[in-house]
């Protein structure tokens, strides 16, 4: 049983009174600990696809099993449930809390699941510890350097333990430097089992992905690198 | 999320804009303040004037020649039309009546007060000896007037305080001769300070029997008399008693009106109370328009918060734990401005009775149980709408929006 199953997904916005297919008979699957890339230029669903990934988003057509059970049929809090346990978000403008400080936002996520505050803060301290952030526990986000504030962004994202992290551009407002670090970060949890799908534009970081996902115009155009293909007709060589 | 959190939560989110949460938390406190400093104008007032009728003294009924052709008792009972006149052999003939403990008949005139070579304006109120104990007033020197005959002249007076200050001085003012008018009277007692009732103060009063009033003023005519039932349980009937002698003695028509306190004070009560619920009412506009700014900025709130909704929504917030996140905002909001507008409203009434003393302004319990209850029902109602807003809200536009 794949981590991930995606079954024949439908996407389809309407703008006006035209139809635009964001994902267009999207089928693949994904493996526990597997670290994807899926790139593509803009306007060809990547965002779109990570989006329905992290259930954020429900396609218009086709199935979804995340760990063997299906995911698009769940009422919006029990996918609610899903994310806190299951998913971490890794966004490319960090999205903190500006009035929260680092250890806060780490928190969130522990906040949400209602657990106690002693815990919380031992699990937090740990996180901090991880991530060298110790010495910025009590800055707010307007106090953090760019890269501190991803590196809180994926503490918080990984806080809860979460069996896939969905990274959208992580590196996009990061220096070359910063994102290599960034990057570095998130193989680091990767390579610790965590299955990791990263959003991207630069070249240079899908390179890394041991398996890259192209797409245009909505559709799954190459499955490079994985170790199994997607279905015959949604590749062309 | 524990309600804890969720509250802590809210809080750091209202502190996290301290100018806005500040001019909401002005606005509403500014109608819980309204309503405060209003009510207890009202009701100060309320007060002031049940307390000015009940200094009159308890068990008191009072008779007033002519009839009011109105049923209730209302401030118009006391200007009523004369067609025959109220006498002191009417109110010689009410003692008769088992149930009356006291009678006074009242005569009242104004006149002028000189005593070797200083002169005043004053009033002149014509009684008997009765009216001490009937209004339960006390002479600080000397006695009251002298128990005799209703009809007897004696050219006696006790005077209010104020007047002896005037007059006498630090001089003794028991045995002195005053001149009243045309008639030259010994004074004989000095009425203690500072009793009230109905404007008419004791301290500016020169008394004298009733007989000496009536000839002051060349008229056999009683400007009312007042009766004391033996208790409380006794005004009915023995305002029945009194209406029947009454009849009796005017050819079987009742031409008097008879008033009891009780009546009286209901009365007042029931106006000044209305007058206090309309002016609550007023009030409460304000703590509407109040709750709808509190709709107006949690709406705001919304909107400039719709990544941080979106990113909570991401990290496995449910639409419960986002409304009710920002349903406790608008309360807490709402729960500031009460409290503080309750302590302004209080400054507000402390400063009236500073300024008026004599008003009782405390603003009543009613009223403020109702302007908390209402700042905090139209901050939750209000709050309703933008917390389901946020709640609803797509994760992922939420997401985009910066």
């Amino acid at each position: 049983m794949a981590q991930i199953e995606l079954d024949g997904i439908e996407r389809i916005f309407t703008l006006g009174d035209s139809k635009v297919h964001a994902l267009n008979a999207i089928s693949l699957t994904i493996e526990a600990g597997e670290y994807v890339a899926v790139m593509g230029p803009s306007g060809s669903g990547k965002s779109t696809l990570l989006n329905l990934l992290g259930l954020l988003d429900r396609p218009d057509a086709g199935h979804y099993r995340l760990e063997g059970r299906d995911v698009t049929t769940l009422s919006a809090d029990e996918q609610a449930t899903v994310r806190r346990n299951r998913i971490g978000f890794v966004f490319q403008s960090f999205h903190l809390v500006p009035r929260l400080t680092a250890a806060e936002n780490i928190a969130l996520p522990l906040m949400l699941a209602g657990m106690p505050a002693s815990e919380r803060n031992t699990r937090v301290l740990r996180a901090l510890k991880d991530f060298g952030l110790q010495t910025r526990a009590d800055h707010r986000p307007e106090e953090l350097s760019g890269g501190q504030r991803q590196r809180v962004a994926i503490a918080r994202a990984t806080i809860m333990q979460p069996a896939v992290l969905l990274a959208d551009e992580p590196t996009g407002n990061l220096d070359r430097h910063t994102g290599q670090e960034v990057t570095a970060l998130l193989e680091e949890l990767n390579a610790g089992g965590t299955t990791l799908i990263v959003v991207t534009h630069d070249p240079s970081m899908g390179e890394r992905a041991r398996r890259r996902l192209m797409m245009e115009d909505g559709a799954l155009r190459q499955d490079l690198g994985g170790e199994q293909t997607a279905e015959p007709g949604a590749v062309r060589p | 999320m524990t309600p804890t959190d969720t509250l802590r939560f809210a809080t750091r989110a209202a502190l996290g804009y301290p100018l806005r949460t500040s001019l909401m938390v002005l606005a509403m406190a500014i109608g819980v303040a309204s309503v405060v400093v209003l009510t207890a104008l009202g009701d100060g007032a309320r007060r002031y004037v049940v307390g000015e009728f009940a200094s009159l003294g308890a068990n008191l009924i009072i008779v007033l020649p002519g009839r009011n052709e109105t049923g209730g008792v209302n401030a118009g009972s006391f200007i009523t039309s004369t067609p025959r006149d109220l006498t002191v052999n009417d109110a010689a003939a009410l003692l008769r009546a088992p149930l009356v403990r006291r009678i006074a008949p009242l005569s009242v005139g104004n006149s002028e007060i000189s005593v070797s070579g200083k002169l005043r304006d004053v009033m002149v109120l014509g009684t008997s000896a009765d009216y001490l104990d009937l209004r339960q007033y006390s002479v600080a020197q000397g006695s009251f007037l002298p128990r005799e005959d209703l009809g007897r002249a004696t050219a006696v007076a006790v005077i209010g305080d104020k007047i002896r200050r005037e007059l006498f001085g630090a001089e003794a003012a028991v045995g002195r001769m005053v001149r009243v008018g045309d008639t030259r009277l010994r004074v004989i007692g000095v009425m203690s300070p500072a009793g009230q009732g109905l404007g008419m103060t004791n301290d500016e009063l020169v008394i004298v029997p009733v007989a000496t009033a009536q000839a002051m003023f060349n008229t056999n005519t009683l400007f009312r008399i007042m009766v004391e039932a033996r208790n409380r349980d006794a005004l009915g009937p023995a305002q029945k008693q009194l209406e029947d002698i009454l009849r009796t003695r005017r050819n079987g028509e009742l031409d008097v009106t008879l008033i009891t306190q009780d009546a009286v004070l209901g009365t007042f009560d029931r106006i000044l109370g209305a007058l206090t619920m309309g002016v609550a009412g007023i009030a409460a506009i304000s703590l509407a328009v109040a709750g709808i700014l509190v709709m107006n900025v949690m709406l705001v709130a919304v909107t400039q918060r719709t990544g941080e909704i979106g990113l909570l929504k991401a990290l496995g917030a449910t639409g419960r734990d986002i409304r009710l996140a920002f349903l406790t905002e608008a309360a807490l909001l709402s729960i500031a401005g009460a409290l503080v507008g309750y302590g302004l409203g209080h400054l507000g009434a402390w400063g009236i009775r500073l300024a008026y003393p004599v008003l009782p302004a405390w603003p009543p319990d009613w009223a403020v149980v109702a302007g908390l209850g209402t700042a905090l029902g139209t901050g939750l109602l209000f709050g309703v709408l933008p917390a389901r807003r946020a709640s609803k809200l797509d994760p992922v536009q939420a997401l985009a929006k910066r």
